[in-house]
């Protein structure tokens, strides 16, 4: 609030007429340079991702089909059999470089975004009940919530891990339960701004169901707060899974992630080896950076208070 | 003799998504030592941007595109900042609208005090200590030594208004200029303030520019008074004169439109119409669209023409020179 | 102020019982606390013995009761692998961690707060929208792997730092401290750079938010108004004002520092907390994580309490709020 007069500016761009709310969405988005280069980052590391079967050179996990003569060649070389080049080099069992990082960018992506969706939903959805609902309910619930944040989710994790042991499912448990306070707190703050609105003391009044509400009202009205979240956390757990597996806990040596890549690698660097563990880094590196690089652009976007 | 602040077509345009806005559009006036002018308008008519300008605060998107303010003989556009700087809180101070906002909250009234004195004087901290509490006294603000030491948060609204006229005045500077000063405070507290205010500068002899978009709280308080709208100067004259009768339809329809001077259990009179965007102005006489006296000749912007004693921007002044 | 801090101190008590009881109830549900605090290659009658001794015969309430004693008096178990008291490995190595993690949060600060404050005065500017692409950039790049990377590029490539361990140290009133003198912080260089990265970009981002949000308010319009130099306008009044919400983050992001510093300790094969757990995991060395977690915990609690309070300090609406 200012004293000064700020002459009338709208703070919204203005809307073209028939546009529709979607196009205007894309349009600020695309307002800036960055955002739009980190989507296509996003777009090529999904792609690859999920046709990696298909466009790897190798199948790097088939063992088979390896040659423990060409371990540790440096990037450029050919194989031993003269059948392939290893563009980005091979580790330390021969494998191609090229082909583990599309595999581990497929398993990296799925792990994060799979644990991200679970702990969306689950979070939201407590977070939401917990807005409509109030009461004990709400104070017990974002009490748990405050207790869960104020834990480093490296500690969290490594601790589960410990006790869980090794495999997919579980790591995935463990991204959940360090992510789920996240999206709770900001679901149950944006449908509280909603739940407190007018309109919604009048749609009780009228008997309308307590599902209804949320699910048409209180709801829809969180998703764009809990996408710019979403997209950190994914972020975020791309990089913790990466961490996790680096140290050698949470995914099995046979669904190798970026982070387990980079751990095999680590060995070589002294020795001046660096693709085995460098190359994975930047895949890593650039789909963090993509999911991040649209995150921001969203959340300036979304955010209606940003008078730009 | 000549006047204190002399200000000559005085522009000042802001970049805004849509388009360059000229919220000071060929402003003039001026202000003699020990005299009150009351600035008055409705909001948007640019009365506190030219408060502003005047202290150089204008901060991109905006800026001074051009004209002159000359203050006691020194030309203030492009003064070097640290020169402006001097100025500021020392020869030239400036009140506030909200109270709340323009005192740190976590700085307590002793540092904010204190600190206005030591920017400008070599003084000691024990000297502007002295200084701030005899300020505080003479603001009519009771057991100062204690309040001192007090945060923002702890005074009501008129308290710290008092606060906030206190520092502008404690380096005795020769122009206060104060923007809306009562505005966010109640209405019993806005009579206390206002004769504070006039008491205080009468006693120090420092003159006074009054920003307002109410006409009577400049009543008894203003020597001179300028209208303004769409951000030019409209009307301006002695005080007197002007609130009396008024010679331009904006300030007419102003006067009529204050409660105290309608008939009671009458419909209140209004000027019909609305502010015109500053972006969308048309061209000629910026009030044209709500006057009952325009005519084509107003297509054509007037002049701020001299009429008897006062200034006018008007081809048809409802009072003859 | 004093009801405010005893109350604040009973709130800690309160959540440090809740956590044993969890920790506590948790090695039930995992498993046999034998089989978990015992050593696995131990025998039937040393089994019998420990059994015996964590009263696992009597009731579960008195076994916590049991646990909790030993807990107060500093008896966590005993670490299979070093033989000695577990709580006693820990806070051996508690200096080193501790050491990094403040020497990291120094960088970060010390560099985060003037850049995140330039960034926001001027956002236009190109050094502006160079700091903000290096922030996002520092908050992308995966911690472990800078790591690796600084590594190869300053000890392995350069040769101007050590790339592995702790650095000599120096008695400071009891503690073993290695930063202190330049030998010992030439060891500690590359793994605090390591951990400062991410929380340097975001404090970089918090700063830069926090200034842009303030620098619009009218206190420092009014300020400059009553003539006060720049340096005092931004350095007395806007940095009070940014520091408190800023505090608060730099207070919970120590907590964090400590708990990442397993990862830049287990690269750097810094002889911390960090690395002991991460070992003590994969040796199933279990009392030691289990007072790991304790002695951890502790630390965030009690880090919490002193953000709490530092907040207090530092906001008069906060102090004067509680004290009525």
């Amino acid at each position: 609030m200012s004293t000064m007069e700020i002459p009338l500016s709208p703070a919204l761009p203005q809307q073209a007429k028939g546009e529709s709310r979607f196009l205007r969405f894309a349009r600020e988005f695309a307002a800036s340079h960055i955002a739009v280069f980190g989507l296509a980052m996003l777009a090529v590391v999904i792609v690859v991702a999920l046709a990696a079967p298909w466009i790897a050179p190798q199948n790097p996990y088939d063992l088979g089909k390896l040659d423990l003569l060409d371990a540790r060649l440096p990037p450029g070389e050919k194989a031993g059999s003269g059948n392939m080049t290893y563009l980005l080099g091979t580790d330390g069992q021969g494998r191609d470089m090229l082909s583990a990082i599309m595999y581990g960018l497929r398993v990296s992506l799925m792990v994060g975004v799979a644990s991200g969706a679970i702990a969306l939903t689950l979070g939201a959805a407590l977070g939401v009940l917990a807005a409509y609902l109030g009461g004990r309910f709400e104070q017990v619930l974002m009490r748990i919530v405050d207790i869960q944040l104020g834990f480093p989710a490296i500690l969290v994790a490594l601790i589960l891990l410990a006790v869980l042991g090794k495999g997919v499912d579980k790591i995935i448990i463990a991204l959940v339960t360090v992510q789920w306070a996240y999206y709770a707190r900001t679901a149950r703050s944006a449908a509280l701004v909603e739940r407190n609105k007018d309109y919604i003391e009048a749609a009780r009044g009228l008997g309308l169901s307590a599902r209804r509400i949320v699910l048409r009202h209180l709801l829809p009205n969180s998703l764009p707060p809990l996408i710019v979240v979403a997209t950190v956390q994914v972020a975020h757990a791309i990089a913790l899974e990466a961490t996790l597996s680096f140290l050698g806990l949470g995914l099995p040596a046979t669904e190798p992630s970026l982070g387990l890549l980079i751990a095999n690698g680590y060995e070589y660097m002294l020795s001046g080896k660096y693709w085995i563990s460098v190359y994975p880094g930047v895949a890593l590196l650039a789909t963090i950076l993509a999911i991040n690089l649209v995150g921001d652009q969203l959340r300036d976007v979304l955010n209606p208070r940003l008078a730009r | 003799m000549a006047p204190l602040l002399d200000v000559t077509n005085l522009v000042t345009e802001f970049a805004t998504r849509d388009g360059l806005l000229r919220a000071v559009d060929g402003v003039s006036l001026s202000v003699a030592r020990g005299e009150v002018l009351g600035l008055v308008g409705e909001s948007g008519s640019g009365k506190s941007v030219t408060g502003f300008s005047i202290l150089g605060l204008v901060d991109p998107p905006g800026r001074i595109a051009s004209g002159s303010v000359v203050f006691d003989g020194q030309e203030l556009i492009g003064l070097p900042e640290n020169r402006l700087r001097q100025l500021r809180g020392r020869r030239i101070a400036m009140v506030f609208q909200d109270p709340m906002m323009t005192l740190n909250p976590v700085l307590s009234i002793e540092t904010q005090m204190v600190e206005a004195v030591l920017a400008h004087q070599n003084a000691s901290k024990a000297a502007a200590r002295e200084r701030a509490l005899e300020m505080l006294g003479r603001v009519g603000i009771a057991s100062p030594a204690s309040r001192l030491a007090q945060y923002p948060h702890q005074f009501s609204g008129g308290m710290r208004q008092r606060v906030a006229i206190a520092i502008a005045l404690i380096n005795r500077p020769d122009l206060v200029i104060a923007d809306e000063p009562t505005t966010a405070l109640d209405v019993t507290v806005q009579g206390q303030i206002l004769f504070e205010m006039q008491k205080l500068v009468r006693e120090s002899g420092s003159a006074l520019i009054w920003i307002t978009h109410d006409l009577a709280v400049i009543a008894g308080l203003a020597d001179r008074v300028a209208v303004m709208y769409a951000g030019r100067i409209v009307e301006q004259g002695a005080a007197a004169e002007v609130l009396e009768l008024p010679a331009h339809p904006y300030t007419r329809g102003l006067l009529d439109s204050v409660p105290a001077n309608n008939a009671t259990s009458r419909r209140l009179k209004q000027i019909p119409g609305m502010t015109p965007s500053l972006l969308r102005l048309a061209p000629g006489c910026a009030f044209r669209e709500r006057c009952e006296r325009a005519a084509e000749r107003c297509i054509d912007m007037p002049e701020l023409k001299l009429h008897g004693a006062r200034h006018v921007r008007c081809h048809f002044p409802l009072v003859s020179a | 102020m004093t009801v405010y801090i005893l109350r604040r101190l009973a709130q800690t008590l309160l959540v440090l019982f809740v956590t044993a009881l969890l920790v506590f109830f948790g090695l039930f549900l995992v498993g046999d606390p034998v089989e978990i605090l015992v050593n696995p290659v131990a025998d039937e009658t040393e089994r019998a013995r420990a059994s015996a001794a964590l009263g696992l015969d009597k009731p579960i309430y008195e076994q916590f009761f049991i646990f909790l004693k030993n807990a107060i008096t500093g008896n966590l178990g005993t670490s299979f692998v070093f033989g000695r008291s577990a709580l006693e490995v820990i806070i051996e190595r508690m200096p080193a961690t501790l050491e990094l993690a403040f020497l990291a949060m120094v960088i970060a600060v010390s560099l985060g707060v003037p850049l995140g404050i330039y960034a926001g005065l001027r956002p236009d500017s190109i050094a502006a929208k160079a700091i903000m692409a290096a922030s996002i950039l520092g908050f992308s790049l995966p911690t472990f792997w800078v790591g690796l990377l600084l590594i190869l590029v300053f000890a392995v490539q350069l040769g101007w730092l050590p790339s592995t361990g702790r650095g000599p140290t120096v008695d400071v009133f009891g503690l073993q401290l290695s930063i202190v003198h330049w030998e010992g912080l030439k060891y500690a260089l590359l793994p605090a750079i390591n951990l400062a990265l991410f929380k340097l970009s975001l404090i970089i981002r918090l700063a830069r938010a926090q200034t842009r949000e303030q620098v619009l308010l009218d206190y420092v319009k009014f300020a400059r108004a009553k003539g006060l130099s720049k340096a005092r306008v931004i350095g007395v009044h806007l940095l009070k004002n940014i520091l408190i919400p800023l505090v608060t983050v730099i207070g919970l992001e120590l907590g964090s520092v400590i708990a990442f510093a397993v990862v830049t300790e287990t690269i750097f094969a810094w002889p911390g907390m960090g690395k002991l757990v991460i070992d003590s995991i994969f040796q199933l060395d279990r009392p030691v994580v289990v007072a790991y977690l304790l002695i951890v915990v502790f630390m965030f609690i009690l880090i919490n309490l002193a953000v709490d309070l530092l907040y207090s300090a530092l906001d008069p609406r906060v102090r004067l709020a509680e004290a009525k």
